[in-house]
């Protein structure tokens, strides 16, 4: 199979460029993308790349395939090979390190800036803080958020504003603390997102939830978000 | 060592998972002068696939549970060489620390009364007059390990801890009374080495599975800490106990928790037997991961196993429904179509024994602080060099660990690491500094990388590595073919000598730092090898077919593995817990 690799090493290279590669893919077997690199980089160790977990969980290989933001790990050939050729490119719209490394310092500014841990201000219990399951599940579909900056970086208003639209992924977290019935600093937190860039940059293109890996949905927690920034400003 | 930078701290965590970022919190919050090293930005470390649970006696789920039948399970799980006073400990403090993190705001699933969830784990009971099955383990959905970790950096964030992220460590820094006084660290971005000077190093680097073929373990998990204290000529402490996982997903490896086990799911052989109805009478699924894991080996062994290859075991879920399954286990259906194909609400889920996680690792005290045999036998404490989580031995797990307890381990001895330091601080912990001979010591790796000429390449050796030890130092273990095993390490050995870095560059060189972790999984695989060869018994996760049963008259003792000499010696396991009555050891029966 013919993969194309995005290459930039910035100790040699002026400007980057698409290497194609030959891979010997082994029969009847449906390998992730993350494995196809693995046999690229047995054949060329100068190719570089972020993995960890391999299983899906831990945000490390968040790539472009074939034009598609996805994590490597869990991309099965059969997804996303079209005509046999299958282009790799790293997370657009961060800057390049080297090859699919991705500088990821922005993406990682926006979510502190949202205040990502929880604050309350009353003294903490001798044992749990209580929440209902009811309470806990409004927290389902956002906590699970592993930060591989597949939705920003498939975000045409992050693109254009990364420094100050906080983006799907930061807001996503932003609404998992507004919604937690342990956090006591709702309107200090709106508050803060309360600006015309933060939050109201986004514009509904929904490219987040088309590529999220996780199957989560950032554009449905920014809705929650504006509803309750309207609500507050009446 | 000229030009070499010089960054200097008090206190440097190595290592950004669980324990590490518990010890770094404590030591921030303490105001001690903290950095915490990590070659992966903090949330993609290992403690993140954790899926279970953190068992720990909260009194949830029944409200008259103890600490002390935790800590009797867990002494029984580690087949008695756990150390007592250090599981005291643990189960003891167990529930501040996961108050802790609920008010850190890591989201556990809920009772109808508002606490938290907690399933039921294998090995769990009432004490040791009441086998009933205890449900312990308390559970964020089967994200447990996820939403901690990711709780912990946010602790972390709003502690205002300073992160190396993306930095490797590449070798302790000694000083000539053989104080450890730092790190040699590279940024990985930009290639610069540097020597990182701390009173205080602690290694929170987590497992080695990549020293084995089939692992569930992330690809960082290369042994980084032990290695690095191996070869600074510390001991590593029951290096021959690695747990094989009884459910890792066929073929992949991928893990499935034992919580399926825990929320009714059950293995079946060829025959569609529910087999460990045999093997475990009483607990059944939920024995002792060593004893399923075993018992699914014999199924296989005598010819009952699954697939054209007659070659793994099916857990089967279905019955469950699939309401339960998307509540209590969303993130094992996803792994399970992405990585078996299989849907569980439909199908059962292929499952192998796979290698999991290392009981073994840096002996130390309760407090963190790492701990070396003197000539005589005696415990000395090794200045400057601390442990925790798995990379430490302190010693909670023993021959065995039980579910549930790494993360119990990981924020109780990451805290209690961080409280130890900040009392020798404030107490004028000081070292010599180091000479220029003793900073080259440590930088000689990467120089002898950066100046290869011609040689292997790190994959091919990796390779033999990996099929060695799955080969020879697996499930089941024998003398005679564990010392053909040892001579296949010794000539991979000499390969590694021979290892060649054909990229020089400097910036984002993951070349670089995938040999350099090479001569770790080397480091911790002789340990391995050569502490499981030593061990004439078969105990917890050790299982020897010519030595079959445990021998406490020889060995109710830790194994120490000299690097040095490569030998073997003992070490006296604790029976002296604080407050109880010590367990004394007994049949192990599930």
């Amino acid at each position: 199979m013919l993969v194309s690799i995005y290459r930039y090493n910035p100790e040699k290279d002026q400007v980057p460029y698409m290497e194609d590669i030959e891979v010997e893919i082994p029969e009847g077997r449906d390998l992730m993308v993350l494995d196809v690199l693995h046999l690229v980089k047995a054949k060329d160790s100068s190719v570089a790349y972020r993995r960890s977990c391999r299983e899906g969980v831990c945000g490390s290989d968040g790539l472009n395939m074939n034009g598609k933001n996805g994590l490597a790990c869990i991309t099965p050939l059969s997804d996303v090979v079209k005509k046999g050729k299958l282009v790799i490119r790293p997370l657009p719209g961060l800057p390049v390190i080297r090859d699919l490394v991705v500088d990821m310092s922005m993406f990682y500014k926006q979510y502190e800036k949202i205040k990502p841990f929880l604050i309350n201000d009353t003294p903490a219990p001798a044992i749990e803080r209580l929440q209902t399951p009811e309470e806990r599940e409004k927290l389902d579909g956002l906590y699970e958020c592993i930060l591989c900056a597949c939705c920003s970086t498939a975000c045409p208003s992050f693109w254009w504003n990364p420094d100050k639209f906080v983006g799907p992924s930061g807001l996503l977290q932003a609404y998992r603390f507004l919604a937690d019935s342990r956090d006591t600093a709702t309107q200090e937190r709106l508050a803060d997102l309360d600006d015309p860039f933060s939050v109201f940059r986004c514009r509904g293109i929904m490219n987040c939830v088309n590529v999220c890996p996780k199957g989560l949905n950032p554009t449905r927690a920014i809705g929650h978000i504006r509803g309750m920034l309207l609500q507050r400003s009446t | 060592m000229a030009g070499l930078r010089t960054l200097n701290y008090d206190a440097i965590v190595i290592g950004g998972g669980g324990s590490g970022m518990r010890a770094a919190l404590q030591l921030t919050e303490s105001g001690v002068k903290t950095a915490c090293i990590t070659k992966v930005f903090p949330t993609r470390s290992h403690t993140v696939s954790a899926q279970g649970g953190i068992t720990c006696a909260i009194a949830s789920a029944d409200p008259n549970d103890d600490w002390r039948w935790h800590m009797y399970d867990t002494v029984k799980g580690s087949d008695y060489i756990g150390d007592q006073d250090a599981i005291e400990y643990m189960c003891s403090v167990g529930p501040q620390a996961v108050f802790e993190l609920d008010h850190m705001g890591l989201p556990f699933s809920r009772t109808e009364e508002g606490r938290i969830y907690q399933r039921p784990f294998g090995g769990q009971s009432k004490g040791p007059d009441n086998p009933t099955q205890a449900a312990r383990t308390c559970a964020a959905a089967d994200r447990t390990g996820h939403a901690l970790l990711h709780a912990l950096y946010q602790g972390n964030l709003k502690g205002g801890t300073t992160f190396l992220n993306e930095w490797y460590a590449v070798d302790l820094v000694k000083n000539q009374k053989g104080a450890v006084v730092g790190v040699i660290a590279i940024c990985i971005e930009t290639g610069e080495t540097v020597y990182i000077k701390a009173k205080a190093t602690v290694m929170a680097t987590g497992g080695a599975g990549r020293i084995y073929e089939s692992t569930t373990n992330a690809l960082i998990n290369t042994g980084d800490g032990m290695g690095m204290a191996l070869r600074a000529g510390f001991h590593g402490q029951d290096m021959e106990m690695w747990q094989f996982h009884p459910t890792g997903i066929y073929g992949a490896g991928t893990l499935v928790t034992e919580g399926c086990r825990g929320e009714g799911g059950y293995l079946i052989n060829s025959e569609g037997e529910r087999f460990m109805e045999r093997y475990a009478p009483n607990a059944k699924d939920l024995a002792g991961r060593d004893v399923v894991a075993r018992s699914m080996v014999m199924e296989i062994l005598e010819g009952r196993g699954c697939g054209p290859k007659k070659d793994h075991v099916l857990l089967k879920l279905d019955h469950l429904g699939e309401e339960t399954l998307n509540l209590r286990l969303p993130g094992i259906c996803e792994l399970s179509k992405t990585f078996a194909h299989v849907d569980p609400v439909k199908a059962p889920v292929p499952v192998v024994p796979t290698c999991h996680y290392m009981m073994g690792g840096i002996p130390t005290n309760i407090g963190g602080e790492a701990i070396m045999q003197d000539s005589n036998g005696n415990d000395q404490i090794i200045e400057g060099l601390y442990a925790c989580g798995e990379a430490a031995c302190v010693s909670v797990h023993g021959a065995n660990r039980l579910g549930g307890n790494s993360l119990l381990d990981l924020v109780v001895f990451g805290r209690a690491a961080g409280l130890q330091i900040e009392k020798s601080i404030r107490e004028g912990l000081v070292h010599d500094e180091a000479s220029e001979s003793d900073v080259e010591q440590a930088l000689s790796r990467v120089n002898r990388l950066n100046s290869s000429t011609s040689g292997e390449s790190t994959v091919a050796v990796k390779e033999d590595l990996q099929r060695t030890m799955q080969l020879y130092f697996g499930v089941f273990r024998e003398g005679e073919s564990m010392q053909k095993g040892l001579k296949m390490l010794e000539e991979i050995g000499e390969r590694l000598k021979n290892v060649h870095l054909e990229d020089k560059s400097q910036a984002f060189n993951t070349a670089r730092i995938e040999a350099l972790e090479l001569d770790n999984l080397y480091e911790v695989a002789v340990a391995t090898a050569v502490s499981a060869e030593g061990r004439k018994e078969s105990r917890g996760a050790h299982a020897r077919n010519d030595f079959t049963e445990r021998d406490d008259e020889n060995w109710l003792k830790h194994s120490i593995f000299n690097p040095v000499t490569k030998e073997l010696t003992k070490r006296d396991v604790n029976f002296a817990p604080k407050t109880v009555e010590a367990f004394p050891p007994k049949v192990r029966s599930y």
